[in-house]
């Protein structure tokens, strides 16, 4: 559905009969613009500084992947997703293949399930530390954003070795993984465990106790729990808001439920909340991975499956968890090789939905901390 | 100390009037004078942007420019290269004449604020007795050319950068000028070369009590805001304006704001370490005479651009460890506690004047 943009290029083609006081002005945030990081357009109604209405506008990098799903294969159809949100493609992945596991019903060996949650988890950390470099570069503090990528870069190190590629990983198969670990997997997870254990130290007193970020996101964008709820919010920007909505507690999947780890909830629904959980949850992040690292069972990599694979008639969904909530695959079968209709429910499309509500009232300075805060990858949102 | 810059422009001023008539001679020492600005104007742009370059990448843990020349020394000459070379556009709806001028206002106005500083022990090119009020009120204009290029542009973003550069820049003149006024209760003169003597037995942050280094603290915040540095980078915010009222110039027309942006820093710099540092003033404590005498050696060009080098790095270090504030809080930060803060400080530093307190 394309909308005619409403685009005033002129200053002197608004209305001059209206005056100062009638007249709005309306700013084009994106498709090019640096706080969009990505191509999201915002059309934004300004009373001054202040936002009267924002009316976010998709589709420039929308790809059809759902479509282009019908036509893949049960194996294919899952790296098609991880160009969705390719911050947190493993966890993309994981979904799809827990979906056609489900169909399927194959039991997955140990191994498997340990190395998925390893890596889901190392996603997770990933994808946060870039959302904490390029959340801070929203707010103005333009160094964090390279600490962030030092530390990610290990964990992109670690990837390249075990699954042969740094962002788009395409690790998962239906029935487990699609190589064995890396030799020097532990070793270098523990020399990363290591690392980043000062470093998130380091990212809080350069960030979280400073006054001028403190000011920027504290009592900024503020959403109450209940219309979280009724915007579909989920992952972290919904439990900044008090929601339980961590896939991992609410619907365990694979060995999350014999793990030690807290669901980060916060109730200050502000921008500073949101920034806060996310923090917590690298915190968690890596404890799940040093619970793990040690503990890989021996076994196999991969159940065994059949070359082609078919799902017998019928529907399907699972969700996990992404770093930026909850992502579902919904599957209609029709006892094909190809799935018939295929549904993801992205985390980001729901959460932009409310930035309208959040963002109204307040400062364009704000508009960016709390796109920040609710950290979009725009090929999720628009897939 | 026989070999000095004063020594140097005085012979040249003797050898001048002596070879030419009063009149010529003036126009020679005019076009000199222009031509020394100019050529520090450049050589500021290169050293500050290299500068800031480097302090950025140390402190982003990454190596900077290193590939044009020695440890990439020569990047600012091939990025200036580049954007001479570029076409300097102007958009179709926007206010040609005004667009135009935008940067040379700007411009202009830093190259005239270069006047009154004393780079060296007898170097200046006018020891006006007014210097740090000029200073004051010629730095003010520099908004008229913010304003103008974001309001000619006809851009939203350039728009929306000029109004919130035009209340700051306003806003924090009031805190750098009372911040000013503190030190010149304590020195009793607007002149430069008065100033900076005055602080021959010590400079006036260590002579001045509480009242200077408040007044010291609370000028380098304003003038921050005044160069539209991060944290108060308001005008510019790339990540909320993309580039705020400069957002439609390009090629040349762009380099002379970046230009203007860095000597700003440095005058500011400069006026900070003149009023608070001792200027070109070595370091002096009271009656230690060895001391003191050894500290004379130093030339005191080095000390005055030791001191301005030190301040300039400080803002740099600002700007790369800070987020930026909102406008409100950057305005709130203004109204609700500098310029209180700075009012009461001067009074304190004018008892402190009156009754002779200070060292």
């Amino acid at each position: 559905m394309y909308r005619q943009t409403e685009i005033i290029s002129d200053l002197s083609k608004t209305p001059p009969s209206e005056g100062l006081e009638g007249a709005d002005m309306i700013i084009n945030i994106g498709p090019q613009h640096p706080a969009t990081h990505g191509v999201l357009h915002l059309v934004i109604t300004l009373n001054g500084e202040t936002i009267k209405k924002v009316e976010p506008h998709l589709g420039y990098i929308h790809r059809s992947i759902e479509k282009m799903c019908e036509s893949l294969s049960y194996r294919q159809f899952i790296y098609a997703t991880s160009r969705m949100d390719y911050l947190s493609s493993h966890i993309n992945n994981h979904g799809c293949a827990l979906c056609v596991e489900k169909g399927l019903q194959i039991e997955i060996p140990a191994r498997a399930q340990v190395i998925r949650v390893l890596m889901d988890e190392l996603t997770r950390i990933a994808s946060h530390t870039l959302w904490w470099g390029a959340m801070a570069m929203d707010v103005g503090a333009l160094t964090p954003f390279f600490l962030a990528f030092r530390e990610r870069e290990m964990i992109n190190d670690i990837m390249e070795e075990t699954c042969g590629a740094r962002l788009t990983m395409n690790y998962m198969v239906p029935g487990g993984v699609m190589f064995d670990l890396h030799p020097n997997f532990q070793k270098k997870v523990k020399e990363f465990i290591t690392h980043f254990k000062n470093k998130i130290d380091e990212y809080d007193e350069l960030v979280t106790d400073n006054v001028i970020f403190r000011n920027r996101t504290e009592n900024v964008g503020v959403i109450s729990k209940e219309d979280a709820i009724s915007y579909g919010m989920s992952g972290p920007s919904a439990r900044a808001s008090g929601v339980q909505c961590d896939i991992r507690k609410l619907y365990p999947y694979e060995i999350y439920n014999q793990l030690q780890f807290e669901e980060i909830i916060e109730t200050g629904c502000d921008s500073f909340a949101r920034y806060l959980v996310r923090m917590k949850e690298m915190r968690q992040s890596l404890s799940i991975v040093e619970q793990l690292i040690d503990n890989i069972p021996d076994g196999e990599f991969q159940a065994k499956t059949k070359a082609v694979l078919k799902l017998p008639k019928g529907e399907f969904y699972s969700r996990v968890e992404t770093a930026r909530g909850e992502f579902g695959v919904y599957i209609v079968s029709e006892g094909g090789t190809t799935p018939y209709r295929i549904k993801f429910r992205s985390p980001g499309f729901s959460n932009l939905s409310s930035l309208d509500h959040i963002a109204r009232g307040s400062k364009i300075g704000d508009l960016v901390a709390i796109m920040g805060t609710l950290d979009f990858v725009i090929p999720d949102i628009d897939r | 100390m026989g070999f000095g810059f004063e020594n140097i422009t005085a012979s040249i001023h003797n050898w001048l009037y002596n070879t030419f008539n009063p009149s010529i001679a003036l126009l020679i020492e005019f076009i000199l004078v222009a031509i020394c600005i100019i050529t520090l104007f450049s050589l500021l742009g290169l050293v500050l942007i290299m500068m800031e370059r480097k302090v950025s990448a140390w402190m982003q843990v990454r190596l900077g420019p290193n590939r044009v020349g020695p440890k990439g020394m020569f990047q600012t000459v091939a990025d200036t290269l580049k954007l001479i070379i570029k076409e300097g556009m102007t958009p179709d709806g926007a206010d040609k004449f005004l667009f135009n001028l935008a940067p040379f206002i700007v411009m202009i106005v830093a190259m005239v604020l270069m006047a009154p500083i004393m780079f060296a022990k007898g170097f200046q090119i006018w020891d006006i007795n007014i210097g740090i009020l000029f200073f004051a009120s010629v730095s003010s204009v520099s908004v008229i050319g913010i304003l103008m290029a974001g309001w000619a542009s006809n851009n939203k973003y350039s728009l929306l950068g000029a109004m919130r550069s035009g209340a700051q820049i306003v806003s924090y003149e009031l805190s750098a000028g009372l911040a000013i006024l503190t030190v010149i209760v304590l020195t009793g003169s607007l002149r430069i070369s008065d100033i900076i003597e005055s602080q021959q037995n010590g400079w006036w942050i260590f002579k001045g009590h509480i009242p200077v280094i408040i007044a010291f603290i609370i000028f380098l915040i304003a003038v921050t805001a005044e160069t539209n540095r991060a944290p108060f980078d308001m005008a510019e915010a790339e990540s909320e304006l993309t580039a705020g009222f400069h957002t439609e110039y390009s090629g040349m027309k762009f380099a002379l704001f970046f230009l203007a942006e860095y000597v700003n820093i440095f005058i500011v710099c400069a006026v900070g370490a003149t009023l608070f540092l001792g200027g070109w003033m070595p370091l002096h404590i009271g009656n230690w005479q060895g001391f003191n005498h050894v500290m004379d050696y130093i030339p005191s060009s080095i000390w005055f651009f030791g001191k301005t080098f030190f301040l300039i790095f400080v803002i740099m270090w600002f700007r790369w460890t800070f987020p930026r504030l909102r406008i409100d809080q950057l305005l709130n930060l203004e109204w609700k506690y500098l310029l209180p803060i700075s009012m009461v400080n001067l009074l304190l530093a004018t008892v402190i004047a009156i009754a002779g307190w200070h060292f």
